[in-house]
């Protein structure tokens, strides 16, 4: 039975606010669905002429190749502050940081929620896969209690190194944020539940409406030792028992 | 046709950055600069400009190069400690080459030190501070009418050369009250676009601010680029300032405060018939060796005199070498030498 | 004809998988075969239960897939 192209219509490609550059992402990471849900986003809203991103330090370091926008690429942990001075700066422009767990909830404690705090009229997409990818798998703030990493190789003792921070429920607690939800993508029905949010992140920054934080529960297979689908359950079945999926703000 | 306004030193600063067209301040308080965030605090929003006392020193710099790197003109100003936390803003901001101006009111260190007058970041301000192979430059104002006009050339000479600009002040300066006449302001609008900044790719390839590159290569060719903008600025920029040299047998070293202070030094020296003279660097990088070394074949002896342990000291005797005496006179821990201190240091070298 | 089909970027498949698993429809597989990164590339094992619903494509965090759905007769 063959196919024929032409009388088929492509109802799924690239997004054309990506470019077309590889990710350097490992197999089964989910930064690269991440990246194409804000790709699909930029087209979509229309925006990404007008779109300022942000590049961390940590394995989405290259961010700055994969989007068809203009790229600042940060300090580790200052991407809400750099934000921060691209939207004084330049209103008009749609800015949006992106960075994982070290980024966002280490280093970047500070940034992150006094952004939040002073109701930055930015988007941010917090990428926790509860582990440090790039430097060689440590423990993250994030990191679950008795999950082993580099630098607890018997397993995160909280005596020693206290508990994972839900940081999505500290922004929600400040009075301006006007949406902060918790998302993931171990299937289907999560990818589509994700993309949404995105787009109301995204969304809430064009209608001028406030700070946005989308936080994504993702996978890094090679760190945690799992294969993709291994990751996607294990997301699935404990990595939410800690981190609960929903809308904790919509003021949208 | 500018306006006389009497000024301390640290409103002087935060005035010349207003009319230089400064679009974005953000800065974190700390003691001696609190008049300067105050100044602005109050001035900048009546203008449409940006004011954002920030959660820290360090999330300040990153402001800046936010900002910086959508092309507008900005500026933060700390002390001592405060700068410290900015060391790593300052080397990514001259690795993605962007331009942008910091305000050092130095106070005595080292750790938490003290509130008072100090020249002890000289090493932290011109020989890098930060990681990295990179400079930026450094102008050290003796007066506060001196003190706004080289805040409004940091601004120039940061967009000309798309690099950090570092005035570096003190204490006693920040506080102290001069008549300052000011040029008529900017308007930020009417500055030149800048074309590599991040404002939003339409009709253009994206722009991208960075300063990383994972092939040595690449990275190599990206610090030559570097090293030649420092020689450019280098040839051009030196700027110096020598009173009473031409007949001197001792000149004193000295920038900022000091420098304003041994102009009594001489005048007191020389009505006792000691010929001495000031050599005054400006710009403290590019720092002006030739100058000195050319000084030090003329007179016996250049005594440098620093609120420090010896830190332009050592750029002074890097640039005399064995071609004349160079003694150090300094005072540590936020003490102001008076002339009269000075006076007799100088007395000592005399034959 | 299959409702629906997609076409793979060989090149760019890293073989994660997470196709193979999304796919309601059980059309995807390994196909054995190794690209020039070395990875054993996704291919149709079933092309005639592909109805172009995409969710394959939705999971590929490397956007290999391209998905056609057959335009419906009006």
């Amino acid at each position: 039975m063959s196919v024929n192209l032409e009388t088929m219509t492509k109802v799924f490609g690239r997004p054309d606010s990506l470019t077309d550059a590889r990710f350097t992402y490992c197999p089964g990471c989910h930064h690269g669905i991440i990246t194409r849900i804000i790709g699909d986003t930029l087209d979509e809203l229309g925006i990404v002429e007008r779109t300022v991103g942000i590049a961390p330090v940590g394995c989405s370091v290259f961010a700055y190749r994969y989007f068809r926008c203009d790229s600042q690429q940060v300090a580790h942990g200052r991407a809400c502050a750099v934000a921060t001075g691209i939207k004084r700066a330049r209103p008009e422009t749609i800015v949006f940081s992106y960075q994982g767990d070290g980024d966002f909830a280490s280093i970047g404690t500070a940034e992150s929620i006094h952004a939040a705090n002073r109701g930055e009229n930015i988007t941010v997409i917090f990428v926790n896969n509860q582990i440090y990818g790039m430097t060689g798998g440590e423990m993250a703030p994030t990191t679950l209690v008795g999950q082993k990493s580099a630098t607890t190789p018997e397993g995160r003792d909280p005596k020693l190194f206290g508990y994972p921070i839900r940081f999505s429920e500290l922004i929600a607690q400040l009075e301006a944020p006007v949406y902060v939800t918790r998302q993931a993508l171990y299937d289907t029905k999560h990818i589509l539940q994700t993309t949404q949010a995105v787009k109301k992140a995204f969304q809430n920054q064009v209608d001028g409406k406030g700070y946005s934080l989308v936080e994504v529960l993702s996978a890094c297979p090679v760190q945690w030792r799992m294969s993709p689908t291994q990751a996607n359950k294990y997301i699935a079945e404990t990595v939410t028992e800690v981190f609960p999926l929903g809308d904790l703000v919509d003021r949208g | 046709m500018g306006e006389r306004l009497l000024l301390r030193g640290n409103e002087a600063i935060a005035e010349a950055a207003i009319r230089a067209g400064c679009q974005c301040y953000f800065a974190y308080p700390i003691t001696p600069q609190a008049e300067l965030l105050e100044h602005l605090a109050h001035h900048m929003p009546r203008l449409g400009r940006t004011f954002i006392q920030a959660e820290s020193e360090l999330s300040a710099i990153n402001m800046v190069y936010g900002a910086a790197g959508a092309g507008v003109r900005t500026m933060t100003s700390s002390s001592s400690p405060g700068i410290s936390l900015k060391q790593e803003g300052i080397s990514y901001l001259a690795g993605a080459h962007l331009p942008a101006v910091i305000v050092n009111i130095v106070r005595g260190g080292p750790g938490l030190g003290n509130i008072a007058p100090s020249q002890c970041d000289y090493f932290q301000a011109t020989k890098g501070g930060g990681h990295g192979d990179y400079h930026v430059i450094v102008l050290g104002p003796s007066t506060v009418p001196e003190a706004g006009e080289l805040t409004m050339l940091a601004f120039e000479l940061a967009d000309q050369y798309r690099t950090p600009v570092i005035i570096l002040a003190d204490g006693l300066l920040g506080q102290m009250m001069e008549p300052v006449e000011l040029p008529d302001p900017i308007d930020p609008s009417t500055l030149p676009t800048k074309e590599w900044a991040t404002t939003g790719a339409k009709g253009r390839d994206p722009n991208i601010v960075l300063s990383f590159d994972m092939d040595p290569n690449d990275l190599k060719q990206a610090n030559l680029v570097l090293q030649e903008k420092y020689r450019t600025i280098t040839t051009n920029e030196i700027r110096y300032e020598e009173t009473d040299t031409e007949d001197a047998d001792i000149v004193i070293a000295a920038y900022g405060t000091i420098a304003r202070i041994c102009r009594s030094v001489i005048r007191m020296a020389r009505a006792e018939g000691i010929k001495v003279g000031l050599f005054r660097p400006i710009t403290l990088w590019p720092f002006p060796y030739e100058q000195i070394k050319s000084l030090s074949e003329k007179v016996r002896t250049i005594l440098t005199v620093e609120m420090s342990a010896g830190q332009m000291w050592e750029d002074v005797r890097l640039a005399v070498a064995e071609r004349a005496e160079t003694p150090f006179y300094g005072e540590m821990g936020g003490i102001v030498p008076t002339p009269r201190s000075i006076l007799s240091e100088v007395k000592k070298h005399v034959r | 004809m299959p409702r629906g089909t997609v076409v793979i970027d060989a090149d760019r498949c890293k073989g994660c998988g997470l196709c193979i698993a999304a796919c309601p429809q059980s059309v995807l597989a390994f196909s054995g075969k190794l690209n020039p990164s070395g990875y054993d590339v996704v291919h149709m094992e079933n092309p005639d239960a592909c109805v172009g619903c995409a969710f394959c494509a939705m999971t590929c965090p490397d956007i290999v897939i391209e998905v056609y759905r057959e335009k419906v007769a009006s």
